[in-house]
């Protein structure tokens, strides 16, 4: 009898391990474990059995149905997980269709990511955003930055004038006034912000935009002008570029200077590795960014004392440095548009291009 | 300024290439524009010939067969065919022999001409680029001596080629508006000798003039007044080195005195006047202020009309010139000259770039005038041109000057501490080196305790009046490339952005963020904007325009009111471009004349108050179609409102919208809205909220006027729409926004969710029936909105139904259905005393 038992047990466990389906793996339950099967009817009759044989043959058919149960049900959940994957398989999609509905991303501007990304760079480097009018008076735009009575920019070919005494802010400058003006020294900020003249061509346009840099402190000097400013280069245009200081004129710095940063197109060699002269700085090596300079002393003396920037700006005991430059600028250079109109002419196709 | 090197390297020769030279002069702050070169592509194969023989053509009428002796340049004469009609036996000429590069680079070829072969070309001046003369062949007795050996290189006698540095000369710099000054330059930045100043030596003599008669009556706008007389003056073309130069420099030779005064302006930087003294009336000149309206004809054959401000030059008959800016033609020098009157004066640069802006006339004299020249330039002008009138011209020199007003004031002598140039640059300059600097720049120095006493020489007297002047002069000499790259030290400096400014860069995110393009449109606007937005004669945007004193244009001759203007404009421009479906936003300054009293700060200065706006429109779908989604909605008020929301919810701010009073003539006026800070109120009552802005449907004539209408209107399954848009005061917005918020605890307690449907009139704003919801909820009901609208034939005419969705919840325990009974009953009653049904 436990003979049998173990050669059903044997039998069965073939069976159900080579079961192709749940529905035969079902009729195979029915066949080994249903009602009227052999094993279980064979556990019904043990009490009928003599006692001896009584433990030991009741022990084993418990055992082997114990066992197919077991084994039914492990079987029975690998094959209900297959026929799911088989069944979910089938479910398959074009994943290379486009996401649906449309969730759209636009883009800032050029000019405002452009204005922006130069923001938090000179925010890392310690300054503070600052944003003035763009109507300003003749004292701010041009008297206290030391343009001298009849200096050229004041001509109505060169400044838009509302009245004899207001004006539309020809560079950002004039903040730097104000800013001195509320402000106690030591004073670390950038202004952005757009800035107008009469020119229109295809390199200027009667708007523009202009983000001016101001620090001023016991002992800013010129060549924390230029380590600022390579930061500043190496942060937009690479890790390998240069600055060099050109000597230059302004009537608000002295000295003066402008600001080349080394050609990233040629790496700055002038020439591209073909021979050909570099097309983005003409050969030169070297691209226009910025005019600069330590802060002229006359400007220190146009800002009253008040009690809003005690100790003021005695020119003996503090100096600093200010540049300007064109947001235009960088972003042409950056991303090789060639006209500049073409950034207040807003075709949506151009806008789209720039992150 | 144009500067030919060759005439450059008389003063200053260093032993460097024209690139070394270009890079040592913009580095020193005289910055070289450009590189030309000027006359013939190489000096090679340019010699002096000896007509031999002319013979007449065979062929040709105008054309002669020349026999020309080349010296050692060539075996034997050669035989050239030439046009001119001046070359005649005996000349020396200038031959460019086959190979020789002409000016274009192009290489000479022997040619036959009507059958005979031609073995060179003699030459005329233009085809060596030294004068515009085209008429005959430059003939070269009288040069080196009087007769030059044939075959000798024409190089050696002419200069036949030469690089011309375009420099851009800072306005504080007119030194360098003339050759000798950029010598100078040279001289401080590369160490190499400067040749004795060119007018040391003058044939003239000071002292009176006689016969002559200046009488200055405006001596603040004339320092100083020179002029000598020169007679027996023989007026005729300039010798070919003389013409090279100008022509190099870009001026055209004229005739002699002509060209001393050019060659001379050329050199030192200061202008002069030649005078036809036989022409000037009464032999006395005045200078005096115009009179209003008077008229002068200058040179250039033109009538002016001046004013009491400008400066004329007059004699006996009236006024001959106008100062400083242009000579008159009466008095001009001419073929029939004898006595030439040299004027050389010193005039107030900034009248004179007064008048020569008022009078659109700018000249080489006036562009150096404004720049504010030393009026001891004049006596070295005067020195200079006596020498090269005397040379040239035959001329003798009359005892005396007249000299008005005299050099300038004594060499102001300011003090350059030694430890202050380190303290600007960040690096010590020795202070021998400091010295050795500005004496190569003309300055002198003397040792003091703690560095030198520095005198500043009169053509720098105004540019360097300070000690931070010599710092740059130091500096710039010495060598910026020497500096290291240092960053501030900013003890107590850190960077960041204002609340408002961070706020200002999450209202671009969140539309970006949407899908929206960000443009930047133009501030100026056109006066007919008023008109074509539909603007009341009253309205603000149209009164308080601020307009521009000298506009480029009438279009743009306002300062925007409106961000609308220029976003319609570039949505038409879009769409003219076949881009139809346009999701647009800007934010920028709007300005407004100040009417009475503006809120401090630049407004009160100014008198215009300006803020930032914040404008979107939106054509077409509210986002792109996908293969989803073929049709996506259209964009309506609600879209728009939305958007809104979402702006407003980014920056936690409440806003609201308000049908009464019609916001705007440029909407359609049942699909706009006012936008009033604060929670929604119920419609019209919601006036008295504080007005940001406006939203909307645009109005069809807006939509048709820039022709934005008629794709919407053949939108597949869209009813033509005309696009939405609004526009927010964002520095309100900003300015409303909740910074910092409490905690609420929502989560130990679960709020209670209840719906009602209940029906209203048309007429009923949700608004107001939200409000008297809300009203009657008291402090439990925690949230009450609309999720669902419905209207139909169930419902009946005139009415529509509101499904509202009620959040009831307390802050300290869990509410039950039982609890809010009371409540809920109480909600029903106040909108039945709306007129309000429940349904269902």
């Amino acid at each position: 009898m436990i003979e049998r038992i173990q050669q059903l047990r044997e039998e069965a466990q073939m069976a159900i391990a080579g079961a192709p389906s749940s529905e035969a793996l079902e009729e195979l339950r029915v066949r080994y474990l249903g009602r009227r099967a052999e094993l279980p009817v064979m556990l019904r009759g043990v009490a009928q059995l003599p006692a001896q044989e009584r433990g030991a043959v009741g022990r084993a058919a418990n055992e082997a149905r114990q066992a197919l149960e077991a084994l039914i049900a492990e079987r029975s959940s690998a094959l209900q997980e297959r026929e799911l994957d088989t069944r979910l398989r089938g479910e398959g999609i074009d994943v290379t269709l486009p996401g649906a509905p449309a969730q759209p991303v636009g883009r800032l501007h050029v000019l405002t990511a452009t204005a922006r990304e130069l923001e938090d760079i000179f925010m890392g480097l310690g300054f503070t955003v600052l944003e003035g009018p763009e109507v300003e008076t003749v004292h701010y735009n041009f008297d206290a930055l030391n343009h001298a009575p009849a200096h050229p920019a004041r001509a109505e070919t060169d400044t838009f004038y509302i009245s004899d005494e207001v004006v539309l802010r020809t560079h950002t400058s004039p903040m730097q006034v104000r800013a001195m003006e509320a402000h106690p020294p030591p004073l670390y900020v950038v202004i952005p912000g757009r800035v107008y003249r009469p020119d229109s061509d295809a390199t200027h346009t009667p708007q523009f935009h202009q983000i001016e840099g101001l620090a001023v402190d016991e002992d800013i000097t010129l060549a924390d002008l230029k380590g600022t400013l390579l930061a500043f280069a190496r942060t937009v245009f690479g890790e390998q570029r240069e600055v060099r200081l050109r000597p230059h004129f302004f009537p608000f710095t002295e000295p003066s200077v402008e600001v080349d940063v080394s050609c990233f197109h040629c790496s700055g060699n002038g020439f591209m590795r073909d021979g050909s002269r570099c097309a983005l700085c003409k050969g030169e090596g070297w691209l226009e960014v910025l005019g600069a300079g330590e802060v002229d002393p006359d400007v220190y003396r146009h800002i009253p004392t008040t009690e809003r920037n005690a100790p003021g700006y005695d020119p003996e005991r503090v100096q600093g440095y200010a540049w300007g430059m064109g947001v235009e600028r960088i972003a042409m250079l950056r991303h090789g548009f060639p006209d500049l109109r073409l950034l207040f002419e807003n075709d949506v196709r151009f806008l789209e291009q720039f992150r | 300024m144009r500067v030919p090197l060759e005439w450059l390297r008389e003063y200053c020769d260093p032993p460097l290439g024209v690139e070394e030279i270009e890079e040592r002069l913009t580095m020193t702050g005289t910055k070289v524009e450009a590189v030309h070169r000027h006359g013939v592509a190489g000096v090679e194969g340019f010699v002096v010939g000896r007509v031999l023989d002319v013979r007449a053509h065979p062929q040709a009428d105008r054309l002669r067969v020349c026999e020309v002796d080349l010296g050692g340049a060539r075996e034997g004469p050669a035989t050239i065919v030439c046009g001119a009609p001046n070359v005649a036996a005996g000349q020396r000429v200038a031959v460019a022999l086959p190979g020789a590069r002409m000016p274009d680079g192009s290489a000479l070829r022997a040619a036959t001409l009507r059958g005979v072969a031609s073995e060179g070309m003699i030459l005329a001046e233009d085809e060596l680029q030294i004068g515009p003369g085209h008429e005959g062949i430059l003939v070269l007795d009288g040069l080196d001596g009087g007769a030059p050996e044939p075959g000798t290189p024409l190089a050696q006698l002419l200069p036949l080629a030469t690089a011309v540095l375009e420099l851009e000369v800072t306005p504080n710099r007119p030194d360098c508006l003339g050759v000798y000054g950029v010598a100078r330059e040279l001289h401080a930045a590369t160490g190499a000798p400067l040749a004795p100043e060119p007018w040391r030596e003058d044939p003239g003599s000071f002292g009176p003039l006689a016969g002559v008669q200046v009488n200055v009556e405006c001596p603040e706008l004339n320092p100083r007044f020179t002029a000598r007389l020169f007679e027996g003056v023989e007026i005729g073309p300039s010798p070919p080195w003389l013409k090279a130069r100008l022509s190099a420099a870009g001026q055209r030779p004229i005739n002699n005195v002509v060209d001393i005064t050019n060659y001379v302006m050329w050199l030192t930087g200061q202008p002069l006047h030649a005078f036809d003294f036989d022409w000037v009336a009464g032999g006395r000149l005045t200078v005096r202020r115009a009179h209003e309206g008077e008229r002068v004809v200058t040179l250039d054959g033109e009538q002016r009309a001046l004013d009491e401000e400008m400066v004329v030059i007059e004699d006996g008959e009236g006024p001959t010139s106008i100062a400083g800016v242009m000579g008159g033609e009466r008095s001009e020098v001419q073929a029939s000259t004898r006595r030439v009157l040299m004027e050389v004066a010193n005039w107030n640069g900034p009248n004179i770039h007064r008048t020569s802006w008022a009078l659109g006339l700018r000249s080489e004299a006036s562009s150096r005038f404004e720049k504010g020249l030393a009026p001891e330039q004049c006596t070295e002008a005067q020195a200079m041109a006596a020498q090269l009138m005397v040379a040239l011209c035959g001329a003798r020199t009359v005892p005396g000057t007249i000299d008005v007003g005299g050099p300038g004031p004594a060499p102001a002598v300011i003090r350059l501490r030694e430890r202050r140039v380190r303290e600007v640059l960040g690096v010590p300059v020795a202070r021998a080196r400091q010295r050795e600097i500005l004496q190569a720049l003309g300055f002198a120095t003397a040792d003091a305790d703690d560095g030198l006493d520095v005198s500043v020489p009169p053509l720098r007297r105004h540019d360097v009046t300070r000690e931070a002047d010599l710092i740059e002069e130091v500096a710039r000499i010495d060598g910026l490339e020497r500096l290291p790259a240092t960053l501030p030290r900013r003890r107590g400096a850190y960077g960041r952005l204002t609340a408002a400014q961070r706020l200002r860069r999450r209202a671009l995110d969140v539309l970006a963020g949407r899908g929206l393009y960000e443009v930047v449109g133009w501030t100026f606007t056109s006066p007919a904007l008023a008109d074509r937005l539909r603007l009341a004669p009253d309205d603000e945007r149209r009164v308080r325009a601020v307009p521009l004193r000298n506009p480029l244009s009438t279009e743009h001759s306002l300062l925007r009111t409106t961000l609308l203007g220029s976003l319609l404009d570039v949505a038409a421009l879009n769409v003219a471009r076949g881009v139809e479906e346009l999701r647009l936003f800007e934010v920028g300054t709007i300005f407004a004349s100040d009417g009475a009293g503006g809120q401090g700060g630049a407004e009160r200065e100014t008198g215009v108050h300006e803020h930032r706006s914040l404008a979107v429109l939106v054509r077409g779908a509210v986002r792109p179609a996908s293969w989803g989604e073929p049709r996506p909605p259209q964009a309506d008020f609600f879209a728009m409102k939305a958007l809104l929301e979402a702006l407003a919810g980014a920056l936690g701010v409440e806003v609201s919208c308000a049908r009464e009073p019609a916001p705007a003539p440029f909407l359609h006026p049942g699909r706009s809205a006012r936008v009033v800070a604060g929670e929604e109120l119920a419609g019209e009552e919601a006036a008295g909220g504080e007005v940001l802005g406006w939203l909307g449907e645009l109005h069809p004539l807006i939509a048709r006027a820039w022709e934005l209408d008629s794709a919407a209107a053949a939108a597949p399954g869209g009813e033509g729409r005309a696009p939405v848009a609004m526009e927010i005061d964002l520095d309100r917005l900003i300015a409303l926004a909740q910074h910092e918020r409490g905690y609420r605890d929502l989560i130990s307690f679960p709020a209670l969710r209840q719906d009602l449907a209940v029906v209203l009139a048309l007429d009923v704003p949700a608004a107001q029936a939200l409000a008297a919801v809300r009203a009657a909820g008291g402090e439990l009901l925690d949230d009450a909105h609309v999720f669902d609208v419905y209207s139909g034939p169930q419902i009946g005419e005139g009415r529509r139904s509101l499904a509202l969705a009620l959040s009831f919840r307390s802050a300290e325990r869990t509410l039950s259905d039982a609890q809010v009974a009371p409540l809920r009953a109480r909600i029903v009653e106040a909108l039945e005393r709306l007129g309000g049904e429940l349904r269902g």
